[in-house]
């Protein structure tokens, strides 16, 4: 083994230093013309003055829009620290937090169920879970005020059996915002998770069950743990483009339940205040990369655990 | 039943779909008293459904029909985390995430036992495995034989009624396997907890079983103490799988039996045991160490092959068609060259008919 090895990996080492960067080439130009760049645009415009009139920017330096986050200038000039973004903002977040939770809630059995059927079922399954990214968000979102909307299937059938005088007023509330949600970003919890829960090795759960473990127990105790990785890249993969959700509240919530793109969307539209729109897609920015960073610690800390234990069971 | 079963298996039924959309008949209606103290050991070869009946009494299969009783009180309808009954996996299941010690206190915190005594105990069990400076390692970091030992502390820390051990021993390699065996011998001995093992290693279940039932496609074909088995089997395949033996197609009539190529076979050269065969075809089975051979120019039988093997010599004889296994020890094996004319008899009393 290690006579292969050795001259492999001298070999690789002797060329590795320019071939990977001549390789990696066409890579990075994508990654500043598509990413880099345009957020260098944003930092830049979030120092900028708005332009008085029409579209655009003022190509002058202030701090102003980080101020107007903060707060707000009464008519005479006086400023007062105004909370209502940072209330957007938490109120985004929480949207978030309740959408990665409900969909781990749900995806947590519905990826141990696809897990424990045979194999062959497997791949269908995860097929269907995908079937809803052939359609586009936009539509998907439509629906969704159809299916919840006055006269829509739910309130109709709920007043004509006669359980239900009048209609529930569901769409255009913060529930259908979260339905919406919730719909829009279940399958990206159920993948990570079910990729974990496929690899658990269910004789586990058996062996709790005989030493006495219920159900929920074993749920708990045995299988959470292991699929403890899925659960955190669900929540990764959920929680953070929930915060920039713009279709749900937009389309379901009616404007009345608005999150911080639709505020954002706002200052590149109506309000013509593109450095304050920066400044906030600045701040989402900021706060997107602390909570990157928060997971990123937990999953290091469950990670080292969990590659120590592949590891050991190698050796 | 009776006050001294520690488990009664009344023909208990268990069928399994296959992919094919046929039904395979695990178990096909398997009845067994285990003694309560017993080492009772389910041999068999794999698919024979001996694992099968364990995960019935353990509860992670249910039959489909038949009654377990478990002390005197039916269990098959008791889910499997009620039962006082537990299972050293044969892939000893340890949970990864834990240590050995709250492997082992897993169990015991299902009982909600109180902290001190869920210490106390874990530190018994380890000690009785002798893994007491151990309790802090991940399974990860423990040989195959300690996370076996582990598998059975876990297990016998809670006590159980019966302890159910699903081919503990067969992924250790063999030196580790018969030390492992008589560490089981002597835990059982101690806790006098009843052990029910399952096995497809007919040495494993002759050395360490009370009482060995022999499994064949579902069925239990025999019971009976090792010794007993070994030499009275019942059946054609029992006497095959375990031990070594000679098959003899023969023919029965007016109480003589007939195997050609041999003659009659004299009475005396019949086990005390067998019944006066009816007239027909038999089968009768003659342990290697039981044939005789005489050097004799007019014998019935050619040595086709002669091996020196730790202090026995190995025969293979031809006697017509029929190819024989014969263990010949001390003197008087150095005439037996191949290519030597042999009588072929039956040592008294060691000759047996079979069912088929």
């Amino acid at each position: 083994m290690s006579t292969t090895e050795a001259p492999r990996r001298r070999r690789r080492g002797g060329r590795a230093g320019q071939g990977s960067w001549w390789a990696g080439a066409p890579g990075l130009v994508f990654l500043i013309a598509l990413v880099l760049a345009p957020l260098v645009i944003i930092v830049i415009y979030s120092f900028l003055n708005r332009a008085k009139l029409g579209v655009g920017v003022k190509w002058t330096f202030t701090v102003q829009p980080y101020v107007e986050l903060f707060y707000s200038e009464s008519l005479s000039g006086e400023k007062s620290f105004d909370p209502v973004y940072l209330q957007i903002l938490l109120n985004s977040a929480l949207y978030s937090l309740v959408t990665a939770l409900v969909c781990l809630a749900l995806s947590v059995p519905i990826a141990i169920w696809i897990a424990t059927r045979p194999a062959r079922w497997r791949t269908a399954l995860v097929f269907l879970v995908t079937i809803p990214f052939w359609t586009s968000l936009l539509i998907r979102t439509y629906a969704w005020v159809i299916i919840l909307n006055d006269n829509g299937p739910i309130n109709g059938a709920l007043t004509g059996v006669g359980l239900l005088q009048q209609p529930i007023p569901m769409l255009y509330t913060p529930f259908a915002t979260t339905v919406g949600l919730v719909y829009s970003f279940l399958p990206f919890m159920i993948l990570p998770i079910y990729a974990s829960a496929e690899r658990f090795d269910f004789r586990l759960a058996e062996a709790a069950y005989d030493l006495g473990a219920t159900r929920l127990t074993v749920l708990w105790r045995i299988v959470m743990p292991a699929i403890r990785p899925g659960v955190i890249a669900g929540l990764i993969l959920v929680f953070i483009p929930a915060l920039g959700s713009y279709l749900a509240p937009e389309l379901l919530g009616g404007g009345k339940t608005s999150m911080i793109a639709n505020v954002i969307a706002a200052q590149f539209g109506a309000s013509r205040n593109w450095p304050l729109g920066a400044a906030l897609s600045v701040m989402v920015l900021v706060i997107t990369m602390l909570v990157l960073v928060a997971f990123a610690v937990v999953t290091r800390r469950s990670s080292r655990d969990g590659n120590r234990q592949q590891l050991e069971s190698f050796l | 039943m009776s006050a001294e079963s520690a488990l009664s298996i009344r023909e208990v039924t268990k069928t399994f779909p296959t992919p094919e959309g046929g039904e395979v008949r695990a178990l096909d209606s398997v009845s067994l008293e285990v003694a309560d103290g017993s080492f009772t050991v389910l041999l068999g070869p794999s698919g024979c459904g001996k694992t099968t009946l364990l995960r019935c009494i353990a509860g992670l299969e249910s039959p489909d029909s038949g009654e377990i009783d478990l002390k005197g009180q039916r269990i098959d309808d008791v889910p499997v985390w009620k039962r006082r009954v537990n299972t050293v996996f044969q892939s000893y299941a340890l949970f990864p995430h834990m240590t050995v010690a709250q492997n082992i206190a897993f169990g015991l915190e299902m009982d909600k036992l109180p902290k001190a005594q869920i210490q106390q105990k874990v530190g018994a069990a380890l000690e009785m495995v002798r893994l007491s400076d151990l309790g802090a390692r991940r399974p990860s970091q423990l040989s195959g034989g300690q996370q076996q030992r582990v598998a059975l502390a876990r297990a016998l820390a809670k006590e159980p009624e019966v302890l159910l051990l699903d081919e503990p021993l067969s992924a250790l390699d063999l030196k580790l396997r018969r030390g492992m065996q008589m560490e089981l011998k002597r835990l059982q001995r101690e806790t006098s907890i009843t052990f029910v093992l399952v096995t497809h290693d007919q040495d494993e279940a002759m050395s360490m079983g009370d009482l060995v039932a022999v499994f064949d496609s579902g069925r239990i074909v025999q019971v009976g103490p090792p010794r007993e088995v070994y030499l009275s089997p019942r059946t054609r395949f029992v006497a095959d799988f375990i031990g070594e033996a000679n098959l003899l197609e023969g023919a029965a009539a007016g109480g003589r039996i007939d195997i050609p190529g041999f003659g009659d076979v004299a009475d005396e050269a019949m086990s005390a045991g067998s019944a006066p065969p009816q007239d027909g075809p038999v089968i009768v089975a003659v342990r290697p160490e039981n044939v005789v051979l005489r050097p004799d120019p007019t014998g019935n039988g050619t040595i086709v092959d002669a091996t020196f093997i730790g202090g026995d010599l190995h025969v293979e004889v031809a006697v017509g068609d029929t190819l024989l296994s014969v263990r010949q020890g001390g003197p008087g094996s150095e005439a037996l060259a191949v290519g030597a004319l042999v009588r072929v008899g039956f040592a008294p009393g060691s000759a047996r008919i079979v069912e088929p």
